[in-house]
């Protein structure tokens, strides 16, 4: 069953009211972070849907960072290719960000930008913000603070404008600040001067405005990587081996930060796991096998260049059979590509990971829920199927900021697999044979390394290797274990998360969607259903390889919408692969310019793909 | 009917015959250095008395990287990929600190594509008794020159090289390694007491071995040639090994003699032969190898002992049991832990 939280349908499309998206455009190291993450929990505060995407520079200090607020009664927190309401603190792209504003925008911008001189169809509001914070109470020599709390000022003339109840801003700042009281008391100083000031500049609000409702109770705001970091934690890893990359390192410092604290045995005061900074990302995926092969509960997290560096010894963990859990944060590629920005480039790559042939599970989370859940799932797999497997977010649910319902206590135990102990292998009488398919699921036992019996041992090769793990050459012998290997991704199929799906009556067509490109899809959905009388299905796929659910509802429709964010419609390309029969039923929705998918490009792609061949249902 | 019954086999202190540490039949070429190695390991961890079970052998690619096979059948084998073999044992032996690792390598493995690796392995001292059988040519791709080929050294076909070598132990012990060796394998006294030392010290212990390939690298105009290298080895010192549960006394040559004693209570006993030279002493032993490259010496010997260094395991301060045994009650944290966790994100 889905946990990603589905809007209502048929509520009207826009309104004013908790509906619109806010982008604060900024330069990045000026401190906007805190007030942008004040502004966003003030609104979850007031019990308004709202999710947080930051969109910033691979730099440290200087270059153009906007960060987008969505605030939605009807639950949509996907991106919305529209923005309502700019605020531009940054001369670097002032213009350029007036110039694209849609008409009838509302611009909050430094009075000093005079973007008044660049647009007539915008609703403006200049802030002398320089000189407002002139005012704040602040020695001479405190210029850097003061331009930080800039920052607060605009948050204090958002809330005026737009109704956002100080009180909740109030109590965001304190929660943001910790216990700094001199911080917070500077901090709502600005926020108040920038009130008082709207209030007393702009008799004329904004149409947008925050109104208190009551759907946020009870959720987190939490990230994704911090989310699948829990996950690790939860489901019991042991080794966490990393290479710093955006946007996948966070997770591996998330998991730092909670070993320190949960994995500490009481009695030594040591810990129960040990995380290495590697020097590499092949380092890290040899140290993840290398603890694999010895029984422990393994992981590294990466982005697509890491993926590519690994591939050798991903092919290797996959024909010897080692369990091993490999998150990819996905980022734009090919290369270096844009590393801030996010993209499901990465779905071919990972399924058919490595030279020779190999398929490899992988799962989709598509919210901060199934990152804890099919973490712990992944280990679990892993164990189960003796192999490499994937876990695939990207940017957007990394490291953005999302609504969650809180994550439920795990109510299953760890799934180890099948593990010979010295009296398994003493039972099976010298007949045990690492690779030896006796259960007809493709699945072969193992030992593990220390194993107290003189027949428990083994020799784990890349190389070509028969039913009791010796070098072979023979042809026989190597096609036997590679069919036995299509076996086991056979078994994978009944084993791997179902699809979520959601059927409308007298729907003929779907939409089929992983991941992030989910809150994009079901937007598009109800508008395809509300403005252009369209009903689709909906089928969110969870997993590859393709599982019979998802194989039978692509059987049933007539026409399948394949939307992903990247180029080459690489899902698309799997999906025909594995359906030959559908494959000229199967179209592809994407989008793939770096940014969040948004519910206008499915709805455009559909209605494009529904103009040229007639409007058929 | 014979009237005497065959002798019993041998055992060491834990019962077991010294066929119980032998492995596969080895392929490699006939007269090759790598299989006198292999037979030392056997015989090393026969005498030690280490049950195999408890040793993981590691390897990447490469002829070198084939032996593993061919001594202790008992133990678990990783035939990794090529130059990623430290990685893989690194992951192995945090995740089971138990297990005794040894892990062989070649030149190519070790110091072309495996350098970063070989590095990394050492900076964090994992305990791995790290064996490079060098001879300075890829055997398994017939012959093309490696890293650690002299100046001058010519191939089979002919061509010199041209490029500097790496110095394996030099790179070591710049690299604060904690036990660094350099052996022959025309040398199996000496060999053995290395690997037993190296088999006890408790971090990592790289023992490169000049072990000449018989088929591409075996000619005049060699430096990795039994030729070459039984002319100029030169040995710093006898080394004797008596392990921590021998309480006979090892034979010593008279002469002046140095105990380095290891953490276990086992002792390596080095005797001068003519050279003073302090293997604790990092200084003189750089500047003992950097004297002996420009002389074109064949050094050998154990450079470099430092006992006491701490393995990664104790810096990451992970407990004591092997990580592959905890289960489920010391690794989920608690209902309230989560929800103090999600607390803090509300």
């Amino acid at each position: 069953m889905s946990t990603v939280p589905s809007p209502a349908a048929g509520s009207p499309a826009t309104f004013a009211v908790n509906d619109f998206s806010l982008q604060v455009a900024t330069a990045n190291g000026s401190g906007s972070q805190t007030a942008n993450n004040v502004l966003l929990r003030s609104i979850f505060r007031m019990g308004v849907p709202v999710s947080g995407k930051n969109l910033f520079p691979s730099n440290i200090q200087g270059l153009p960072t906007w960060f987008t607020i969505r605030a939605s009664r009807h639950g949509y927190i996907g991106r919305k290719r529209e923005l309502d309401v700019l605020v531009l603190m940054n001369p670097e792209t002032a213009t350029e960000d007036t110039l694209g504003a849609a008409p009838g925008t509302s611009v909050v911008y430094e009075k000093k930008l005079s973007v008044e001189k660049l647009r007539e169809d915008l609703r403006l509001f200049p802030v002398p913000f320089s000189e407002l914070a002139a005012k704040l109470p602040l020695p001479p020599d405190q210029a850097k603070l003061r331009r930080l709390l800039v920052n607060m000022i605009y948050v204090g003339v958002l809330s005026d404008l737009m109704e956002i109840d100080p009180a909740e801003i109030e109590a965001s700042i304190r929660r943001q600040l910790g216990g700094k009281a001199k911080a917070i008391d500077l901090n709502l100083a600005a926020m108040r001067l920038g009130a008082e000031h709207a209030a007393s500049a702009f008799p004329q609000k904004l149409p947008h405005r925050v109104e208190r409702m009551d759907a946020t109770a009870g959720k987190l705001i939490i990230d994704g990587n911090s989310a699948s970091a829990l996950g690790c934690l939860f489901g019991g890893a042991t080794v966490c081996t990393w290479y710093p990359i955006t946007p996948s390192s966070s997770l591996c410092e998330t998991f730092i930060d909670l070993c320190a604290e949960h994995r500490v045995d009481p009695g030594t005061g040591r810990a129960t796991a040990a995380i290495v900074q590697a020097e590499d990302e092949i380092a890290s995926i040899g140290m993840v096998l290398g603890a694999g092969w010895a029984g422990a509960r393994a992981f590294t997290a990466t982005s697509g260049p890491g993926i590519s560096l690994m591939s050798e010894l991903i092919g290797y963990g996959y024909y010897t059979e080692i369990p091993a859990v490999i998150f990819d944060v996905q980022r734009v590629g090919p290369s270096t590509g844009l590393p801030t920005r996010t993209m499901q480039g990465d779905v071919l790559i990972c399924h058919t990971n490595s030279h020779g042939d190999g398929k490899h599970p992988v799962l989709f989370p598509a919210s901060p829920e199934e990152c804890f859940s099919m973490a712990q799932e992944a280990f679990d797999l892993a164990e189960r199927l003796q192999t490499p497997v994937f876990v695939l977010t990207d940017l957007d649910l990394g490291m953005n900021n999302w609504m969650a319902d809180p994550f439920p206590y795990p109510a299953a135990p760890f799934d180890r697999g099948k593990v010979l102990d010295a009296d398994g292998v003493e039972r099976l009488k010298g007949t045990w044979g690492r690779y030896k398919d006796v259960d007809g699921d493709g699945i072969p036992w193992r030992t593990l390394p220390g194993t107290d019996h003189p027949k428990a041992a083994y020799f784990t090769r890349g190389s070509g290797h028969n039913e009791a793990a010796g070098y072979t050459e023979k042809a026989q012998d190597y096609v036997r274990n590679v069919e036995r290997l299509a076996r086991k991704l056979e078994t994978a199929r009944a084993l791997l998360p179902k699809p979520a799906t959601e059927d409308r009556p007298g729907a003929t067509a779907g939409l089929l969607a992983f991941g992030t490109s989910h809150y994009g899809t079901t937007e598009g959905r109800d508008l395809l259903e509300r403005q252009h009388g369209l009903p689709l299905d909906y089928l969110r796929l969870r997993a590859l390889p393709l599982g019979p659910e998802a194989r039978a509802w692509i059987d049933r429709h007539e026409v399948v919408y394949v939307v992903e964010q990247n180029r080459d419609a690489q899902l698309a390309a799997l999906l025909r692969d594995e359906l030959p029969a559908h494959a000229t039923r199967i179209v592809s929705v994407l989008q793939y310019d770096g940014l969040p998918l948004d519910a206008t490009t499915v709805v455009d792609g559909v209605l494009s793909h529904r103009g040229r061949t007639g409007g058929a249902r | 009917m014979s009237a005497t019954l065959p002798a019993a086999p041998k055992t060491n202190r834990i019962g077991l015959a010294k066929a119980d540490y032998e492995g596969a039949k080895s392929t490699l070429c006939l007269g090759c250095g790598h299989d006198v190695i292999t037979k030392q390991i056997v015989t090393a961890f026969f005498e030690l008395g280490i049950e195999p079970r408890r040793v993981a052998k590691f390897s990447g690619i490469g002829c070198s990287s084939k032996t593993p096979a061919y001594f202790l059948n008992r133990a678990w084998g990783v035939n990794a990929v090529h130059g990623r073999m430290p990685s893989v044992a690194t992951g192995a032996l945090l995740a089971n600190p138990e297990l005794v690792g040894i892990g062989v390598s070649g030149d190519g493995d070790t110091a072309s594509i495996g350098v970063g690796q070989f590095v990394h392995l050492v900076r964090r001292n994992i305990p791995l008794v790290y064996v490079v059988e060098n001879n300075g040519v890829y055997g398994l791709t017939k012959g093309q020159f490696s890293a650690t080929a002299d100046v001058g050294s010519t191939l089979k076909g002919g061509g010199a090289n041209d490029l500097v070598p790496i110095d394996i132990c030099g790179l070591a012990i710049e690299l604060g390694c904690g036990f660094v060796a350099r052996s022959f394998s025309g040398d199996m006294k000496q060999l053995q007491s290395i690997l037993q030392a190296a088999i006890t010290h408790r971090g990592t212990s790289v023992i490169d071995v000049i072990s000449p390939c018989v088929t591409f690298n075996d000619h005049e105009g060699s430096t990795k040639s039994y030729k070459y290298a039984k002319d100029h080895e030169e040995p710093l010192h006898d080394i004797g090994f008596v392990p921590y549960f021998d309480d006979t006394v090892a034979e010593v040559p008279p002469g002046e003699v140095r105990d380095v004693p290891f953490p276990d209570g086992s002792v390596v006993r080095f005797h001068s032969v003519g050279r003073d030279y302090d293997p604790t002493d990092k200084d003189q032993v750089l500047a003992t190898l950097h004297r002996s490259r420009t002389a074109k010496e064949f050094l050998t010997g154990i450079l470099y002992l430092e006992p006491e260094k701490p393995s990664f395991a104790r810096l990451l301060n992970t407990v004591e049991e092997p990580l592959t045994t905890l289960g489920e009650e010391r690794l989920r944290p608690s209902r309230e832990a989560l929800a103090a966790i999600l607390e803090a994100y509300r």
